[in-house]
Parts: C-alpha cells; sequence; structure tokens
C-alpha cells in the first residue's frame, strides 16, 4: 500500500514528460494553488479545531458519548465516531476538527482512527453540495435528492466500520 | 449554518466547564486549539502542495480527458436518457474525473455547467430524474486518493497513511451504488404516480 503514491506520482509525472508538459513548472504552479488552498481552509480549520477542542476538554464531547452510547451499543457502532458522522453532511471544516480530534485521541493507527479517516474519505458535505449544484440552476422543488444523498453518507459509515474491522 | 454550528460549540462547552468545574482545561484548550490547528496546517502543508502540483501535471497533460474515456461506459449506465455525445453527457464524465482524481476546484465549474445543460431552456423549478441522479453522486465521495485525509494521517503520526485506501474504495462504491439504486426507485415510482 505504501507504494501507491510514490506510483501514481512517479506515473503522472513521467506521463507529462513523455507529454512535452513542462513538468517542473507545471508542477511549481500547481503547488503554488496548494499554498493558496491551505491559505484558505486555515481561518475555518483554526475556528473549528479551537471550538471542538473546547468541546472535547470541557467534558461535553464525552458527556455526548455517554448520552448516545445506549443506542450505539444495541447496533455495535463506535459511539466515538458518532458526533463526526452526524455533523459530516452539515459542515466539512466541522467534521474535519472532529476527525482530527479522533486522530490526536486514539491514534491515527487504532481501530477507531482508521474508521474516522474511511469515514471522512467515504462521504461528502452533502448540503453543501445539493445548496451549490440546485442553486445553480434555480431548482427549487428537489424531490428525492436528499433521501438518497443522506442514505449514500449513511451506508458510507456503516460500510466503513465494517470494512475497517474485516480488513485490519 | 456554521456561525451557528460554532457559537453553539463554544457556548455548550462553557457551561459544560461550568457544571463539571473543568474551568482550568476549558481556557487551556482555547490556547491550544489554536496552536493545534495551525501545527496540523504546517505538517499537511508539505504534502498537500506535493499533490496539487503533480495534480496540476496531470490536468496539463489532459488527463482527465483520458479518464473520463474510461468511465463513460459506467456512466452511459447510470444515466441511459442521455445522449452519448451531447454536451451534458461530455460535462458530466469530466465532472467525475475530475472528482476521482480529487481536483475540487476543477470538479466544480463542470458540474455547474452540467446542471445548466441538463436543465436546457426549461423554466421548471423540478428536478428532472439525470439533474437527481447527478447530484447524489457529487455528494458521494468517489476520490481514487483521499490525499487530505492522507495528509492528515501522517501528520498526526501514523506509520502507513494510505493503508486505509481499500476501505475507502469499498465504502465509497457501496455507498454510492446504494444511493443510486435508492434514487432510481423513486423515479420509477414517481413515474408510476404520475401515470
Amino acid at each position: 500500500m505504501e507504494l501507491v503514491m510514490p506510483c501514481v506520482i512517479g506515473f503522472v509525472l513521467m506521463y507529462g514528460l513523455i507529454r512535452k508538459v513542462q513538468v517542473f513548472d507545471v508542477f511549481t504552479k500547481g503547488a503554488r494553488d496548494g499554498v493558496k488552498l491551505l491559505y484558505s481552509i486555515a481561518p475555518t480549520l483554526i475556528g473549528l479545531i479551537v471550538s471542538v477542542t473546547m468541546l472535547k476538554e470541557s467534558g461535553a464531547l464525552t458527556l455526548l458519548c455517554d448520552f448516545l452510547s445506549p443506542v450505539t451499543d444495541a447496533v455495535g457502532f463506535p459511539v466515538e465516531l458518532l458526533p463526526m458522522s452526524l455533523l459530516r453532511p452539515v459542515s466539512g471544516g466541522g467534521s474535519t476538527a472532529l476527525l482530527n480530534q479522533v486522530l490526536k485521541d486514539y491514534g491515527p493507527d487504532s481501530f477507531l482512527g482508521r474508521c474516522a479517516s474511511v469515514i471522512a474519505g467515504s462521504t461528502e458535505t452533502t448540503f453543501y453540495a445539493v445548496t451549490v449544484y440546485y442553486s445553480a440552476v434555480k431548482i427549487k422543488k428537489i424531490r428525492h435528492t436528499l433521501v438518497a444523498a443522506l442514505v449514500a453518507d449513511f451506508v458510507a459509515v456503516v460500510v466503513a466500520v465494517m470494512t475497517v474491522r474485516w480488513l485490519f | 449554518m456554521l456561525s451557528f454550528v460554532f457559537v453553539f460549540m463554544i457556548v455548550v462547552s462553557i457551561a459544560c466547564a461550568l457544571v463539571t468545574g473543568r474551568t482550568a482545561e476549558l481556557s487551556q484548550s482555547m490556547m491550544d486549539g489554536a496552536s493545534q490547528a495551525v501545527e496540523l496546517l504546517i505538517m499537511m502543508s508539505g504534502m498537500m502542495c506535493l499533490w496539487s502540483g503533480v495534480m496540476e501535471v496531470a490536468k496539463e497533460c489532459r488527463l482527465t480527458e483520458k479518464l473520463s474515456k474510461v468511465f463513460a461506459p459506467v456512466l452511459r449506465f447510470i444515466f441511459p436518457e442521455l445522449e452519448k455525445d451531447s454536451k451534458a453527457f461530455e460535462l458530466i464524465s469530466m465532472n467525475v474525473s475530475a472528482n476521482l482524481l480529487g481536483l475540487g476546484n476543477a470538479a466544480t465549474p463542470l458540474g455547474l455547467s452540467a446542471m445548466k445543460e441538463l436543465k436546457g431552456d426549461s423554466d421548471s423549478c423540478v428536478a428532472t430524474d439525470s439533474m437527481i441522479t447527478f447530484v447524489v453522486m457529487n455528494t458521494a465521495s468517489i476520490q481514487l486518493l483521499p490525499t487530505t485525509i492522507g495528509a492528515m494521517r501522517s501528520a498526526l503520526g501514523s506509520k502507513a497513511p494510505f493503508d486505509i485506501i481499500f476501505c475507502v474504495w469499498i465504502s465509497s462504491v457501496v455507498a454510492l451504488c446504494v444511493a443510486l439504486v435508492v434514487s432510481k426507485i423513486f423515479c420509477i415510482a414517481g413515474r408510476r404516480k404520475w401515470n
């Protein structure tokens, strides 16, 4: 698995060279865009990581998990992953901050850390996408879009935990 | 929306700290949180820049178009109602391949043009079946390499940041298939109701 990234990068760069692209110039241009992207997400992430850290340290997150655990225990879902899963469709930044908290508390290579990463990698900020796409073409009646999209998020969360249990 | 989430989290934390007596931890956590966020961003920045540089090369040698040809048969199956050389179909497949490569900034404008193409000249404010399928596809994550998550994992000390890749693929694909089936069922049920 550790070879995936180097191979993809090597392949793309070689292909670029074959197609006579000015590989290094284009690379630096793209990397500059990466800096811009980080610059643009920094304020959001700082605000939300601060509030999530406060939520954790004040004991509120633990209280919420204790409150929700009877429900999640009944179906065998780790309660620690519920807050980020619930926030995921609503706020990308908020769930990234919660993912950061889970990775920090339990470690990225723990069961919970892996599950949280898979959940974050296989879901999207559903409400944001639906709003952006439909408002651009002035569609008001979205019929069953939200139901289908939220079913996808729910399935992704459940399957994420199942696959991590199965593959690790 | 985010204003509400932000204020709500902070107010709840303060109230909870007052009740549980963890006020010292709370004020410490404010400072820690802010510096941790910056630390995370700096640790992630190297890999994020490396990746967006490589993806710029991929874009420059038209790898997105190549990928969209590879996935065209799958999309033809998902959107049987669209002409295969229509502008809408082309834009949809470009949007999907940009999403697969994780080019979010390129995918959104392509997706919005696809929506305009799907709407055409109609004044209707009701979403069509193809629009729903397309939006649902965009609310599911179909990235081949979850680079941001990988960067975050490695920033927080993971030994193998990308060992979750198979799990991500499986759960994204399963979620997407279920969502497409659900929206198809709704579409068929809706048509029955009209007839």
